[in-house]
């Protein structure tokens, strides 16, 4: 059953080292105050999924959390690169990481499958691709009607994900607005999910009949956390904080000056900071 | 180059308002970020107001007051006809065939129009880890036509990629075709200096057309391979007053936007 936890419990009941998870958020309402609250627990060992790792996955990389990282574009979209994790894979700082690349379409199909059930990806893809001779995980299926060679990749499971959304009913049903990403497969192609939410509403019953409702049954715990994507954004909450993210390539680019600031922002802090950072991104509605 | 400065604008402008003329209001545009944003948005406000521009978080049809950062910036999903979900956007609307231009940019790119951005030097043990391929390996093969731009440099255009992110040509010829590749992969290169397209036979990237006050000499110094020309080489028209207005207006909106010093049209 459904649990609304403080994010510390939260996380503590449903993460564990050596665990599969997947924080996942596309650009829009990426789990960082649940990222934060992982680091602040120090979980080790942990393979790390997600399309765009951005600047959370730069974090736990930098602060030597991951095994392992399976992605689709690991860069700070509009920015440039992400440091750390370059750190990680160009120089094994602070620990080594095992890399499983993939392109979007490649990690979309592939939570698909997971949230289908099924044990594999089937579509048209990676043809003239680097990326079929390095991952192993990359294969080809011949379709038995047409003939056509197909590109498959395992399904994804992961055995926890994260993510942000706008809001909760008092029932625990979830709502998800605006740029929906990958969020609802990766829901339920995990073996548990935990949502934060920016806030609980009493009932759902004037939405459109067609909105992107994850039930309650298909979650293990929400937090209420508002803010609780910054710099990311919730789409009718706040802006995405772009200044913040052309900020992190110098914080990220130093190995000090990020151990300095994840003290400061991660380690020090809690999930109750979030909502005063979006507080100047609010819009003036 | 700084022959183009004395002329009112920059080689940058003159790529990014050279690769805007190419796209048609009933193109189906798949919008890579950076130069390609830039120059989609541009055809958009001047001579293609009708032209659907696709990012890849989802986002149909939309019509960004001022660029956007990432490719999921909030002002893509409030300005589009709609947005769906992401593996829908690559099943159903880039596999599906509804994609006629693929907009690409580059860190590396060949002769055949083979794109790198995952890694320089081995991919086991990069020299520099790039961010990867993200949509593009397959905004490469499933869009009817892949169109690219940026900025030429030695480092950039190469004789040899060290990774294949996105395939364009391969080594030229019907090699698309020996993949059971269906569409028509690279068919323009639009850079700082000139516009490039493929030669009908080999594939190789030929110059058609020189930007004003650039000469084949500096296109050779600022690219790896030896560079082929047209017989017929074309003078790019330079940009008009109103494409120049419009591309500075709209890079002085998103700067102010994304330094957080203004808030455009919402303040």
């Amino acid at each position: 059953m459904i649990k609304f936890l403080p994010l510390k419990e939260a996380v503590a009941e449903n993460l564990h080292d050596g665990d599969t998870v997947a924080f996942e958020g596309f650009t829009h309402l990426i789990p960082t105050a649940a990222a934060h609250e992982a680091i602040r627990q120090g979980f080790r060992d942990l393979t790390l999924i997600r399309m765009t790792p951005d600047l959370i996955y730069d974090q736990m990389i930098g602060m030597g959390m991951a095994k392992k990282v399976v992605f689709s574009y690991v860069g700070n979209p509009g920015v440039g690169l992400l440091r750390r994790a370059r750190d990680a894979i160009e120089n094994g700082f602070p620990r080594a990481i095992e890399v499983e690349e993939h392109s979007h379409a490649g990690m979309a199909n592939a939570y698909e499958a997971g949230a289908a059930g099924l044990p594999c990806a089937v579509f048209r893809g990676y043809r003239g691709a680097g990326l079929a001779a390095v991952n192993p995980n990359i294969k080809s299926v011949t379709c038995p009607f047409t003939g056509e060679v197909l590109a498959a990749v395992p399904a994804i499971r992961p055995d926890v994900t994260f993510i942000h959304a706008q809001k909760a009913d008092r029932k625990g049903n979830v709502l998800v607005e605006g740029i929906i990403g990958i969020q609802k497969e990766a829901v339920l192609a995990a073996k548990r999910a935990v949502v934060t939410v920016e806030e609980v509403v009493d009932n759902f019953d004037d939405l459109h009949p067609n909105l992107t409702v994850l039930p309650s049954w298909t979650i293990a715990a929400i937090s209420v956390v508002p803010g609780g994507s910054h710099p990311s954004y919730t789409h009718g909450y706040y802006e995405r904080d772009n200044a913040a993210y052309l900020e992190w390539d110098e914080i990220a680019a130093d190995r000090d000056r990020f151990q300095t600031w994840m003290q400061k922002n991660v380690i020090e802090s809690s999930a109750d900071d979030f909502a005063g950072r979006v507080e100047r991104l609010r819009k003036a509605a | 180059m700084s022959d183009a400065k004395d002329m009112g604008f920059t080689p940058n402008e003159m790529m990014t308002i050279a690769a805007s003329r190419a796209l048609k209001s009933d193109d189906v545009c798949f919008v890579g970020i950076g130069a390609p944003s830039a120059a989609c948005n541009v055809a958009r406000l001047t001579h293609a107001p009708d032209i659907t521009l696709i990012y890849e978080s989802g986002t149909i049809g939309t019509a960004p007051d001022v660029l956007p950062l990432s490719i999921g910036d909030g002002e893509l999903c409030e300005t589009a006809v709609t947005t769906v979900a992401v593996p829908e956007m690559f099943r159903y609307w880039l596999q599906g065939g509804r994609i006629s231009i693929g907009f690409l940019g580059a860190a590396q790119l060949d002769k055949f129009g083979n794109i790198n951005t995952t890694v320089i030097g081995d991919y086991a043990h990069p020299k520099t880890r790039l961010p990867g391929g993200g949509g593009a390996p397959e905004i490469a093969t499933s869009s009817r036509q892949v169109y690219i731009t940026m900025a030429q440099s030695k480092r950039g255009m190469v004789e040899k990629i060290d990774f294949f992110t996105s395939f364009g040509h391969g080594d030229g010829g019907d090699h698309r075709k020996r993949l059971g590749i269906d569409t028509a992969g690279p068919t323009l290169l639009i850079t700082d200096l000139a516009i490039w397209k493929p030669d009908p036979v080999t594939k190789e990237f030929t110059v058609v057309s020189l930007h004003p006050g650039v000469s084949r000499e500096q296109v050779q110094e600022t690219c790896g391979w030896t560079v082929k020309f047209a017989e017929a080489l074309d003078e790019t028209p330079a940009p008009t007053e109103l494409e120049l207005k419009t591309l500075r207006d709209l890079q002085a909106r998103t700067k102010a936007a994304h330094q957080g010093t203004a808030k455009g049209k919402a303040a």
